[in-house]
């Protein structure tokens, strides 16, 4: 017996240059927020961009994005709707804002069926909004997504450190490919994450300063690009896309 | 599952059994579909005739549809799906996404959308009958 799903996922993703899988391990650090907002960083710097809202059982980049009356079009299978230039998908469009209880189980399989059935088309980047957990979400795209680069949120407290640290052991024992990690809400100049990532030979992305003018800015895009938070991402993209075209040199002269 | 996605799956799978199995020709195809999936069969004929490949030249392609049921995972009580319970919006979310089916169906006995879809989830390629590569 063979699954015949399987086998249409790497077609779907064939013409994506590269994925790019935010998450953290721990929650409320702003993953989804830095993956919508680096989302519109690299449309912004003009190259082709999806984003994939992976956190089945708790989406919320619709909400930063201030999705309201699209749909995905049915054309052999499902293309997402453009919103802000962004080829945008998520459960949201099968669940209508419903709570969607799922088991791991039922997590691996939605993910199988929507990955199978969403047409990309031609990417440049495809971000992916990763729930917290080193669980089913993770376990699916490192199986399912060969080649997605990681970029791993913190914060500076504790806590954060302690939960991203043991994803990062984890990406690190599966040579899974990391681009580094970004301190998000930073507040003051702390050597928390720094520290930790120098120990396990990890690139420091930078800091994202705390904003207290962000969770205003959400759900207006135009307002939410114009923060402090989004000019502290967009030089993230930079930098996310330099690491990128450094691994990858023949990604630089396709753009 | 949308058919044409189910179909171009189908079609690349069946292909490298053959591959595998060194088949020079390919003579049936079986697939077996959870009815969970709501999977239109005149659709999913269709798209897999649009996409046979020279293997597959005569190939008759058989669909086997499996009725679902389900189990709830807090009061043991069993259920089979009825397609007319849900909405027109519902039945398509549950079609391409069939997990939805935690969302939009409860447990007739206790409500509850902790149960387990116990047979008639998902869509397997059963067999790919064909002729052997002589020598």
């Amino acid at each position: 017996m063979v699954d015949p799903r399987l086998e249409v996922l790497g077609r779907r993703l064939s013409a994506v240059d590269e994925v790019i899988a935010v998450a953290s391990g721990k929650g409320g650090v702003g993953k989804s927020v830095i993956s919508t907002t680096i989302a519109l960083a690299l449309r912004g710097m003009g190259r082709r961009v999806g984003l994939l809202d992976l956190d089945l059982t708790g989406p919320s980049t619709h909400l930063i994005l201030g999705v309201e009356g699209v749909r995905p079009v049915e054309d052999r299978g499902i293309i997402p709707p453009k919103l802000h230039g962004i080829s945008y998908m998520s459960v949201i469009f099968f669940s209508m804002d419903q709570p969607v209880p799922l088991r791991g189980a039922d997590i691996s399989n939605a993910i199988i069926e929507l990955m199978a059935i969403t047409r990309w088309g031609d990417l440049d980047y495809l971000v992916v909004d990763m729930p917290p957990g080193i669980g089913d979400e993770v376990l699916d795209v490192v199986r399912l997504m060969g080649g997605s680069h990681f970029l791993l949120v913190s914060t500076p407290s504790p806590l954060a450190i302690e939960t991203v640290g043991k994803l990062l052991s984890l990406l690190l024992e599966l040579k899974v490919p990391i681009l580094g990690v970004v301190e998000n809400m930073v507040t003051r100049p702390t050597a928390g994450v720094k520290g930790r990532l120098e120990v396990l030979g990890v690139p420091y992305l930078g800091a994202i300063g705390y904003d207290p003018e962000l969770d205003e800015a959400l759900g207006d895009v135009e307002r939410l690009m114009g923060t402090r938070f989004a000019r502290d991402v967009e030089r993230l993209a930079e930098e996310v896309e330099r690491r990128l075209n450094k691994i990858n040199p023949e990604h630089e002269r396709m753009k | 599952m949308h058919e044409w996605s189910l179909a171009e799956g189908v079609v690349s799978a069946a292909s490298r059994v053959a591959e595998e199995e060194g088949l020079e020709e390919i003579t049936e195809i079986v697939v077996m579909v959870g009815e969970l999936q709501q999977v239109d069969r005149e659709a999913l004929l269709f798209a897999l005739d649009q996409l046979r490949t020279p293997i597959m030249g005569r190939a008759r392609f058989t669909i086997e549809p499996i009725p679902a049921k389900m189990r709830c995972r807090v009061c043991g009580g069993e259920w089979s799906f009825r397609r007319e319970a849900l909405s027109g919006d519902e039945a398509e979310a549950v079609h391409f996404l069939p997990e939805m089916a935690h969302v939009y169906i409860k447990c007739p006995r206790c409500g509850s959308p902790d149960f387990e879809v116990s047979e008639g989830r998902g869509v397997w390629l059963a067999s790919v009958r064909g002729v052997r590569r002589v020598g």
